[in-house]
């Protein structure tokens, strides 16, 4: 046994209320740069849809993640080493840019300076990458909003499968989700699997994986290797780049800047222990159905005595394991058995779980709209079918999504008689396999989930590595040489980015993230301010009003 | 001139892409890299990309091979030197075709497709234009050496490299008479390498070969 600790996170995705508070804090963190405009290290995708990239889940196309082969053992589904090093001069599984988005900002310098007319000015949209004009936008990040666009696009959502989709195309029977994506974080990750420079790692300490980018060659073999599509190439850098689950807030003891911003207060962050030993053999579960189960059976009991002296000798710091017992995601994915991985058919064994959505089925079932079975709704006339939450969540298998959602039920329902009608009927949490200290705990932490409930975080041991005195108030994260310029001259013999940090803000370019310089001849040219002589009509601008 | 450009221009071109390549990787990692345009224009990349990286990659083992193989090598298995000449025009034809179609789509793409220009910087596009040029003189060769099929000719070209190689004078006193095209790619060819390390082909180094005896996990501790 061999033990290692992992930062893990799990997403209620019952409260996930689709703001994309967590995309966009998470853009302005990390991916508001030039070259990685198009990405987004954390999105929300309403489902049923194709997607971001577009059909991201079709692994049939994409060719991510493992594949057991006949004789046992894994391999990544793009190929194996020589195959992947086969494929390097051109990577035929690689997404394009359209796969994602081109991504565009507006002329909103025109709102400003348009000369007077009779409409009001508009800013129209440009490219980020050429800088041209952009007709039409035709897909974005989050194209499917709430059930964008037309169902005989979204029903090709790969979580249709073995389901009669035609049927939820009509009016009465849509249903829809919010699936919040990020970075894995996987215990057999694809991606580091697949990179020919030995770039990407999976850190020791906390299984946060990251991108070595001065080792990083651009080979972008780990994009297509990653089933979630959650490796970006930088077209700007020549780099793939990917969520950091925030390392440095994470190693200080906070959350992830996804999950602190989030409103709906559903993200949970927490350790997990697991045997490292047994991660190839959980990977290699020859039926699909049982990589849930395998991948539950890694995960050791952090109050077991064996697991705390074995984890003790293998260097686990003992707040690691404090954490770990006072885990929220320990007990929700392996106590309360709520919580479940995201695709684990593509033997990753993912690390960022999901409760799923349960909402609309308590009040149809009060007004009588599904059958009952005995107190509880039954949960074959889900309005969200089973089913595809089977297919998201468990590769298929059924049986543990309804008991999870089962247990939900009887927790709303415990509670409700607890607290409205004053008579707690315990009656309810039996069939769940429930008691009432799980229940109440399951209450605490899920329902009003407090801030210290929510991440159990034990700070990193950074100081037994470095003399963080000489840190305070440098540069703090960053790329290539840091904070130090590397030349000083315009002209930059190695083809290093050029910064564009501030650029904005100027008095030629007020455009958000932009990447042109405006020639001088474009700017309108203010004269010397003159009180005597009438304004000029050149010297306002249209639509501010003030001629 | 000819002492300038085939004595000394070699040494020139091959300190600035050894100094300077340990300079970039040394202090600029983060600039380190094959800069892939596949992100932004798929299709006509991987044909491109495939037929000039393996007619580039066989061009480069014949050369080396070819030029830098002791003569007395060749004596001793027996080559005769009309066969090695037969076996260059061939074999170097066909890899030569091959790397210039590639070119000619890559910098099709290039310079015509606008994601692909404007995320260009001049480096890439030069790098392009100096590679077309050098293999357009090389095949261009190949005419030439059809006039001296006996392979006499080659024979300068391996005494050159060779007393290159191995630090002696007099090198450039070989070539001295060899016809103008291959002196324009020679010259050519020592300014590519002149120039290497500064543009993106520093790729090259970095050729992921270990790859095949890695495990596929990787794990890192912080050190201690």
């Amino acid at each position: 046994m061999k033990i290692r600790a992992q930062i893990g996170m799990v997403l209620n995705l019952d409260k996930c209320i689709g703001c994309h508070t967590c995309s966009v804090t998470c853009k302005n963190v990390w991916t508001s740069r030039q070259g990685v405009e198009y990405a987004w290290f954390n999105n929300v995708e309403t489902k049923p849809g194709v997607g971001y990239p577009k059909d991201w889940e079709n692994q049939d196309k994409w060719k991510g993640g493992w594949i057991r082969k006949n004789n046992g053992k894994i391999e990544p589904k793009q190929g194996n080493r020589w195959r992947i090093l086969s494929k390097i001069f051109g990577n035929p599984d690689m997404p394009e840019i359209d796969d994602y988005y081109e991504p565009f900002t507006f002329d909103y310098d025109h709102l400003q300076k348009a000369p007077e007319g009779k409409t009001q000015p508009t800013a129209r949209p440009r490219s980020l990458i050429t800088g041209k004009r952009m007709e039409k936008i035709n897909w974005g990040p989050n194209w499917e909003e709430i059930l964008g666009t037309e169902f005989e696009h979204r029903r090709k959502d790969y979580n249709f499968k073995d389901i009669e989709e035609e049927m939820y195309g009509q009016f009465e029977n849509t249903f829809m989700m919010y699936l919040p994506r990020l970075c894995e974080h996987c215990l057999n990750p694809a991606c580091v699997a697949s990179c020919p420079s030995g770039s990407i790692y999976k850190r020791a300490e906390d299984g946060i994986v990251l991108i070595d980018q001065d080792k990083c060659r651009g080979w972008r073999m780990c994009v297509s290797g990653c089933p979630y599509k959650k490796i970006y190439y930088n077209w700007e850098s020549g780099k793939a780049e990917k969520c950091t689950f925030c390392y440095p807030r994470i190693e200080n003891g906070e959350p992830t800047v996804c999950s602190e911003t989030c409103v709906g207060r559903i993200r949970y962050l927490g350790v997990m222990l697991y045997d490292a030993d047994k991660i190839e053999e959980a990977a290699s579960t020859p039926d699909e159905g049982d990589l849930y189960q395998s991948q539950c059976d890694i995960f050791l009991n952090p109050h077991d005595p064996e697991v705390i002296a074995q984890a003790r000798r293998d260097g686990i710091a003992d707040n690691m394991i404090e954490g770990a017992q006072n885990s929220p995601i320990y007990k929700m994915a392996m106590e309360w058995k709520v919580a479940f991985p995201l695709h684990p058919e593509y033997r990753t064994l993912p690390m960022v779980w999901y409760i799923p959505p349960l909402s609309p089925i308590q009040s149809a079932a009060e007004a009588g709209k599904i059958a009952k079975k005995g107190i509880m709704p039954d949960l074959d006339d889900m309005r969200i079918p089973v089913k595809y939450l089977a297919n998201l969540l468990t590769a298929g298998e059924v049986e543990p999504i309804k008991f999870g959602l089962k247990r939900m039920l009887a927790m709303r329902a415990y509670m409700r008689s607890k607290l409205v009608e004053g008579q707690a009927d315990e009656s309810l949490l039996e069939e769940a396999g429930m008691s009432t200290e799980m229940v109440d705990d399951m209450y605490k932490i899920m329902a009003l989930a407090n801030y210290e409930d929510r991440y159990v975080i034990p700070s990193g041991h950074r100081e037994e590595t470095m003399d963080a005195y000489g840190e305070s108030g440098a540069c703090g994260f960053s790329f290539g040489n840091g904070c130090t310029t590397h030349s000083n001259s315009d002209f930059d013999f190695f083809e290093a980015q050029k910064s564009w940090r501030g650029k904005s803000a100027s008095a030629h370019d007020n455009r958000i993230n932009t990447l042109f310089s405006r020639s001088e001849a474009e700017v309108p040219k203010s004269k010397p301010h003159d009180s005597s002589k009438p304004h000029s009509k050149d010297n306002c601008c249209g639509g501010c009003g003030s001629n | 001139m000819d002492f300038f450009l085939f004595q000394l221009f070699p040494y020139i071109a091959v300190i600035s892409l050894i100094l300077v390549s340990i300079i970039r990787f040394d202090r600029d990692p983060y600039t380190w890299r094959s800069k892939s345009s596949q992100l932004l224009r798929k299709r006509q990349l991987i044909i491109g990309s495939v037929f000039f990286h393996l007619g580039i990659l066989m061009i480069l083992a014949g050369h080396v091979v070819g030029l830098l193989t002791p003569i007395a090598v060749f004596d001793a298995m027996g080559v005769d030197h009309g066969a090695k000449q037969m076996l260059a025009i061939i074999a170097g034809g066909i890899a030569g075709v091959a790397c210039l179609i590639g070119l000619l789509l890559l910098l099709h793409r290039r310079l015509f497709y606008p994601r692909v220009r404007a995320t260009s910087s001049f480096a890439d596009i030069a790098v392009l234009f100096l590679l077309l040029g050098q293999v357009i003189l090389g095949l261009c060769t190949i005419k030439v050496s059809m006039g001296h099929l006996d392979g006499h000719e080659m024979v300068k070209f391996m005494n050159w490299a060779q007393h290159i190689v191995t630090f002696r004078s007099g090198a450039h006193e070989y070539i001295a008479d060899v016809h103008f095209l291959f002196k324009a790619h020679i010259t050519l060819g020592l300014f590519i390498i002149f120039i290497w390390p500064f543009t993106r082909l520093v790729h090259v180094f970095s050729a992921p070969i270990g790859f095949v005896l890695r495990p596929y996990q990787i794990v890192r501790k912080r050190e201690r």
